[in-house]
């Protein structure tokens, strides 16, 4: 089980939160301009490192809020806990995901 | 709303009234139903000193800014934080909709959310010197004193359902904001889990 900090309520149990997948993936501005694999890659795609992830959790019955996690996927550590919209906290560790 | 007349809490079929003792000195906690608690959903943006200043001068007190508390109960209106854009106001049965009209009409033209939910909720109590072992069997919340005390509040689940919960004070215990529909279910959860400490029920106020 892991202890989640939220941004807003502190840290809590991880059953209080579900689980939004990846993070920054940003909606491309012209859908109608890429190729069937670039927007498959946009759509199905995310990256799998091992090792630092940034991801998205809701804290669904606490404050409802999303957030933004980075976490260490091969030894659940969480680095840090920064709010939806914020840049990352930290440069991008080798193997995590692109900011 | 519903007639007042025809009105039911959530747990009227428990006939929790008619169960409740008076000689309660030998239960280590005692529950009841704080039904008909007038509740309005209240957003707005903490940083706007007009939305302050309106919550103010229609519900009577400050705004808790800080995250799981609620603004001083005791007085017949106050505030529980649920999210930092997001309070639930309690005051006194059936002002409710005076109160939303006020706050419109104090707010015009300013962005901000106000609503009714009196029926979404039901409230139950929890006191005695156990009330603490009780929700801590049913929740993951930290409960111990010098996390969570008197004038705290939190969102959180509690055997599985969703809950707000509100300490009161050391004497007067704790508060379950509980949805109705799972109300049933959470006051026989509680009363099971509060058996082997000896438990009595008592009418809320
Ligand atoms: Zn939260």
């Amino acid at each position: 089980m892991l202890l989640i900090e939220c941004p807003y309520c502190g840290p809590r149990d991880e059953y209080e939160f579900s689980y939004g997948g990846e993070a920054h993936i940003v909606r491309p501005k012209h859908p109608e301009k890429l190729s069937d694999e670039e927007w498959a890659d946009y759509l199905f795609l995310r990256t799998n490192p091992k090792g630092a992830y940034r991801e998205r959790w809701c804290h669904a019955h606490g404050c409802r809020r999303w957030f933004n996690v980075e976490r260490d996927t091969l030894s659940h550590q969480i680095i840090a806990v920064y709010e939806m919209g914020a840049e990352p906290p930290r440069a991008a560790r080798k193997g995590g995901s692109k900011p | 709303m519903a007639e007042r007349y025809l009105r039911q809490t959530p747990l009227a079929h428990l006939e929790i009234e008619a169960r409740a003792r008076v000689a309660v000195e030998a239960a280590g906690v005692r529950m009841g139903e704080a039904g008909f608690r007038a509740q309005i959903a209240l957003r707005g943006d903490a940083s706007s000193e007009t939305f302050v200043d309106a919550v103010k001068e229609v519900f009577g007190v400050d705004l808790p800014l800080k995250p799981n508390t609620a603004s001083t109960p005791g007085g017949a209106r106050y505030l529980l934080w649920l999210g930092p854009d997001e309070w639930l106001a309690i005051v006194p049965d059936g002002t409710e909709e005076e109160t939303i009209a006020a706050f419109e009409t104090r707010m015009e033209g300013e962005h901000f959310g106000v609503t009714d939910v009196s029926g979404s909720r039901t409230v139950i109590t929890l006191c005695g010197d156990r009330a603490r072992d009780v929700l801590m069997k049913g929740t993951s919340l930290d409960l111990h004193p010098k996390a969570f005390g008197p004038g705290q509040c939190a969102q959180a689940s509690m055997a599985r359902c969703h809950m707000l919960l509100h300490q009161i004070s050391d004497e007067l215990g704790y508060e379950i904001y509980v949805h109705r529909s799972f109300a049933d279910y959470l006051w026989r959860w509680l009363e099971d889990a509060a058996r082997e400490y000896g438990v009595a029920v008592v009418s809320s106020p």
